[in-house]
């Protein structure tokens, strides 16, 4: 992102914040369920 | 068709700008769908009460006849990718992802329709056939996109997409469960509806990682980025057209330490509940044993990202020796550790194991870039991902079949897994010679003019314009 617009990067931040969040909040979700369930292995 | 002309290749080269870190999310889009499939089970026993509700019925579906779906989808997985690489390749990755998540949605609603009319060949026919198409055409769809969006480091960038794969099982499970309780009723199990629902979201989803993906444009290289001036004798710097590497020796070893490598995590994977328990009596409760299986996924999606990432310093050859030899001693292992009664050594040697599993498939990609070239590596790729097809048969066969008959012949039940273990310690032997065989690809199988000439006349062919036009 060398050559760009100031403008132009603070969208592509927006962009990848965004993406992120869409594909990260479901899977962190996901792995805490999971580690809430593999605790009852030392329980 | 002009409508679809938003799929082409020449549509989703980046604009200035664009940052290659949108890329891994569009991968992970696709792969955290598809990867559903390691959850599939979670449907198998409400599918064996549609019609008595509460319980079973004689007409209702055996769990035997069940297994089939998650096999025929894993058989198609393979068949796809290989008979869709090279379509995938040269199509781009929107169109691959976007004919994935047609077939996957499709998969769902076909199944859908199976369940409720009560028809289990349409299940073997949406879930297993196109649901398997998808499985094979997504999975390999954002692999060479990736690889070279990030030639500094391919390992991390296709372990994080393949550890998507690894994740999905992570969202599916719960959301089915959950999605099954609300449809719940007196007269329905809810599976028709889940299947219809997942369907749009997955298809939704999928669209997104679509619509974000980017291809390089020509010449792009990260910022700061010198391609190595030194030759690097297993990274080549020339491609290997997609049926050319089919005739390298190279091809067929990395093929056997695929296999190899898969046959020994799989076998374990489908039977840690009960062998946990088995070989703890009384310390593993099936509870206990439903969390070590939890755990065992955390360990494979997360070895997909550690040992993909950590094959960018210590090279691929080097880290699947490291599976080879780690994954030998933790085998030889496991029967020690049921001997003196230890399930924290048992339960620290299964999570290496299956980290190394995950470790295996995520780390093949940037392999088979190194010793193929970037060109061709997600159709190479998706030939490569045969040997995973063969490793579904016969890592649960070794496991389960040397169970039956070391029980059938009054072996203990805590040590009726010892030999199996023990059989899959020498296919991790035979793979580290495999791995040790693998040399620089002969120069005579470069792409040369002629391979360069009949790839232009088939583009030029798939788009329907004349010759020269």
């Amino acid at each position: 992102m060398a050559n760009t617009h100031p403008g132009q990067v603070s969208s592509m931040t927006v962009k990848l914040v965004l993406a992120w969040g869409f594909v990260g909040i479901p899977l962190t979700l996901g792995v805490i369920q999971t580690l809430l369930n593999a605790m009852k292995l030392f329980q | 068709m002009k409508s679809l002309s938003f799929l082409d290749r020449s549509r989703t080269v980046a604009e200035p700008g664009f940052s290659r870190w949108l890329v891994p999310p569009a991968a992970l889009c696709v792969h955290l769908c598809i990867g559903q499939a390691y959850a599939f089970s979670v449907f198998n026993l409400p599918m064996t009460r549609l019609v008595g509700i509460s319980q079973s019925a004689p007409t209702d579906w055996k769990l035997t006849e069940l297994g089939w779906i998650f096999s025929i989808a894993i058989f198609f997985l393979g068949v796809s990718s290989a008979v869709f690489g090279r379509w995938v390749e040269e199509g781009g990755p929107r169109r691959a992802m976007f004919a994935a998540a047609l077939c996957w949605a499709g998969g769902f609603f076909v199944s859908a329709i199976g369940v409720y009319i009560h028809n289990l060949w349409l299940i073997y026919l949406g879930y297993g056939v196109l649901g398997g198409i998808a499985l094979g055409i997504g999975y390999i769809s954002p692999v060479s996109t990736l690889i070279k969006w990030f030639p500094d480091r391919p390992g991390m960038a296709t372990g994080m997409a393949i550890m998507g794969f690894g994740g999905g099982a992570f969202i599916a499970a719960p959301l089915s469960v959950w999605l099954m309780g609300k449809f719940n009723s007196a007269t329905h199990v809810g599976v028709a509806e889940t299947f219809i629902i997942l369907g749009v979201v997955y298809f939704f989803f999928m669209m997104v990682g679509a619509a974000i993906v980017r291809v390089p444009a020509p010449g792009w290289k990260p910022a700061g980025y010198t391609a190595p001036t030194t030759a690097q004798k297993l990274i080549t710097k020339n491609d290997v057209f997609v049926y050319d590497a089919l005739k390298t020796p190279q091809f067929w070893l990395i093929w056997w330490i695929l296999c190899l490598n898969v046959t020994a995590g799989i076998g374990v994977l489908g039977q840690a509940s009960a062998m946990s328990q088995e070989m703890f009596p009384g310390h593993i409760t099936p509870l206990a044993a439903a969390g070590f299986v939890g755990l065992m996924s955390l360990f494979n999606m997360g070895g997909r990202f550690f040992w993909a990432s950590t094959s960018d310093y210590i090279g691929r050859r080097n880290t699947y020796f490291v599976f080879m030899v780690l994954g030998f001693v933790m085998y030889c292992t496991v029967p020690y550790t049921g001997s003196i009664g230890s399930v924290a050594a048992f339960v620290i040697a299964f999570l290496i194991i299956i980290s190394m599993y995950g470790g295996g498939f995520s780390t093949v990609p940037a392999y088979l870039r190194d010793m193929f070239g970037t060109r061709y590596v997600g159709a190479i790729h998706g030939l490569l991902l045969t040997a995973w097809s063969m490793a579904g048969i016969f890592g649960p066969v070794i496991v389960n079949y040397l169970r039956e008959y070391n029980i059938a012949h009054n072996v203990p039940k805590a040590q009726a897994y010892n030999n199996a273990m023990y059989i899959m310690a020498g296919l991790l032997v035979i793979g580290f010679v495999c791995n040790l065989l693998v040399k620089a690809v002969h120069h005579r199988f470069h792409m040369k003019l002629d391979h360069e000439a009949e790839r232009a006349q088939a583009v030029v062919a798939a788009a329907g314009e004349p010759a020269g036009a």
